[in-house]
């Protein structure tokens, strides 16, 4: 399956996708030193993104988002690509300082086509799912 | 993305190596955002001076060059830091010096964040040291473009004084402030500022804790889009759309809102949405107002507090005004401790009214600078805590594994007296 949408930040990579349906929070919702999830009520919470290509719908919470993103990269401990349903100046930025490969406003809902597991290709505006 | 020529000149070095990376940076963030151009900003408030891990190695490897090259411009490059270039402030960040041995916080981090107060003091960085500059001095005007963090002073330049500015990142603020330039998008855009969502208020919202809750619910509605609330409430003050603001950006991700009447944007329902017919109302009447209530409680089961934190966002003259009056000739329960959170700049105000005398008296402490949240620092062995803010009561329980009971800054008091939980929806 392959998704058409807009480049984030441009560059081709290609991993594990891990998907979440609930908005991420930066501060006080995910844990840079060791690159996992840790906002209580979150689905993930708990989970490492460290490696993966981070499918979720929009970045929520305080402005400290793409802080807490840099700092997973200053620690090796970032995933390695963002698909992003609605992008903001909070997610945006993040992706940029993370400097991962990122893609956003896709022709179809990346958190409904693509599950945790699936093997995805970001490049020059498209996606690729290869289904678990 | 369109570039001016000067903006080309910043881009291809004239200005010097820190300012092209700075122009690097707002280039491939307009490129992120799909920004047509940049604006122009002449008010910045950011962060640099808050002490963390990565920064205390970057300040050893290279001083603070190095880590403002790194973390505010996101640059590897070996750059030497120029004057900022606009007004530039420094928000809420570490406790410093005088809450040394008051509160448990690390010496080193007090350490670091003295000698970046001196380096930034030197680059032209105004340390506010605040999340509430538009209480001490930075109050942009109507329609003025700024480059501001902090979701809860963002809402409220956005909102309340109807400047325009998005939720910048440390980054995206570290550029600005070298160049005056942030890209011209979200709610920098006229067509971008309309309401989305209508809450109409059905129910008594009268007081601190009334908005808070209704800016929580607020947020539940809206998510990251503009509320326009109706209905027949008192007149909110600065304290009370301060808590209103800062709920809203917490449950939902709120940068906007208007309150026709009251702020000064849209001045009817029908022209809080342009062109658009308002849409269906979420009705929040008294039924949303209990669930609001025991939303921010459903934290607390244990009801022997030990912790009560007043000031967030950091409190008004008037809020340690009344904190003083509630405490006047009472004394903590053996085991509570009480802390009010404020800008440096009133705490002084505060000092000289004889507020501060009143609460230390009672066994208070008013604290500048910073909060538990931001510091990760709470007194020793704290298991529930109470406080009259929704966004410390949403958020302190994940950052510090506590209890936290949310009321009225009475109940807070009260609290702190008896060292119990009596709090209740009135």
């Amino acid at each position: 399956m392959i998704l058409t949408g807009r480049t984030v930040v441009p560059g081709a990579v290609e991993g594990e996708a891990l998907v979440t349906r609930d908005p991420i929070s930066g501060w006080g919702g995910i844990d840079p030193a060791k690159g996992i999830i840790i906002e209580r009520r979150h689905e993930l919470v708990g989970v490492c993104f460290t490696g993966k290509i981070l499918v979720f719908p929009s970045a929520k919470g305080s402005s400290g988002w793409s802080g807490f993103f840099q700092t997973t990269r200053l620690n090796g401990t970032a995933p390695i690509g963002m698909i992003i349903g609605r992008i903001s100046a909070k997610s945006a930025l993040g992706a940029v300082v993370t400097r991962v490969p990122a893609i956003t406003d896709l022709d179809q809902d990346p958190c409904d086509v693509i599950a945790t597991g699936d093997w995805v290709r970001i490049d020059n505006g498209t996606v690729e799912v290869t289904k678990k | 993305m369109f570039l001016t020529d000067e903006e080309k000149r910043m881009r291809d070095g004239a200005e010097g190596a820190a300012v092209a990376a700075a122009m690097d940076l707002l280039i491939r963030y307009g490129a992120a955002l799909d920004a047509e151009r940049l604006c122009e900003v002449r008010n910045v408030a950011g962060t640099m001076t808050q002490p963390s891990p990565v920064k205390a190695r970057l300040v050893k490897e290279g001083g603070w060059d190095k880590a403002f090259a790194v973390i505010n411009l996101d640059s590897d490059e070996d750059l030497e830091i120029p004057s900022m270039r606009v007004p530039t402030c420094q928000l809420q960040h570490g406790f410093g010096a005088d809450a040394d041995g008051v509160v448990p916080y690390p010496k080193q981090n007090i350490e670091l964040q003295a000698s970046a107060e001196s380096f930034y003091g030197r680059h032209g960085v105004n340390i506010l040291a605040t999340c509430t500059p538009y209480q001490v001095g930075n109050i942009p005007v109507r329609g003025e473009h700024c480059a501001w963090m902090e979701s809860s002073a963002v809402i409220y330049a956005n909102s309340v004084l109807g400047a325009r500015t998005n939720c910048e990142g440390i980054a995206s603020t570290g550029a600005a402030s070298l160049t005056g330039k942030v890209p011209c998008w979200g709610n920098h855009r006229d067509e971008n500022r309309y309401g989305t969502h209508h809450v109409r208020v059905d129910t008594r919202v009268d007081g601190f804790q009334d908005w808070g809750m209704l800016g929580y619910f607020a947020g539940g509605v809206a998510g990251e889009d503009h509320p326009v609330i109706t209905g027949d409430f008192g007149r909110p003050d600065l304290t009370d759309l301060k808590h209103f603001g800062a709920a809203a950006a917490t449950s939902g991700g709120v940068e906007l809102y208007h309150i026709p009447g009251i702020t000064p944007e849209m001045p009817t329902l029908e022209a809080a949405f342009g062109q658009r017919k308002p849409p269906e109302p979420a009705v929040y009447g008294p039924r949303e107002r209990r669930e609001m209530y025991e939303t921010l409680n459903e934290i607390g089961t244990s009801t022997d507090v030990d912790f009560i934190l007043l000031g967030c966002p950091h409190a008004s003259v008037d809020q340690m005004r009344r904190a003083a009056a509630a405490l006047d000739g009472k004394r903590l329960s053996p085991g509570t401790e009480l802390w009010l959170m404020a800008p440096r700049a009133l705490a002084d105000i505060a000092d000289r009214s004889g507020y501060t005398a009143v609460i230390e008296r009672a066994g208070g402490k008013v604290l500048a600078d910073s909060c538990p949240a931001m510091s990760r620092a709470a007194p020793k062995g704290t298991k529930v805590f109470a406080t009259d803010s929704a966004k410390q009561a949403h958020y302190l329980p994940a950052i510090l594994g506590i209890e936290a009971w949310f009321g009225t800054l009475e109940e807070c008091v009260d609290a702190a007296v008896t060292g119990r939980w009596n709090g209740d929806l009135r």
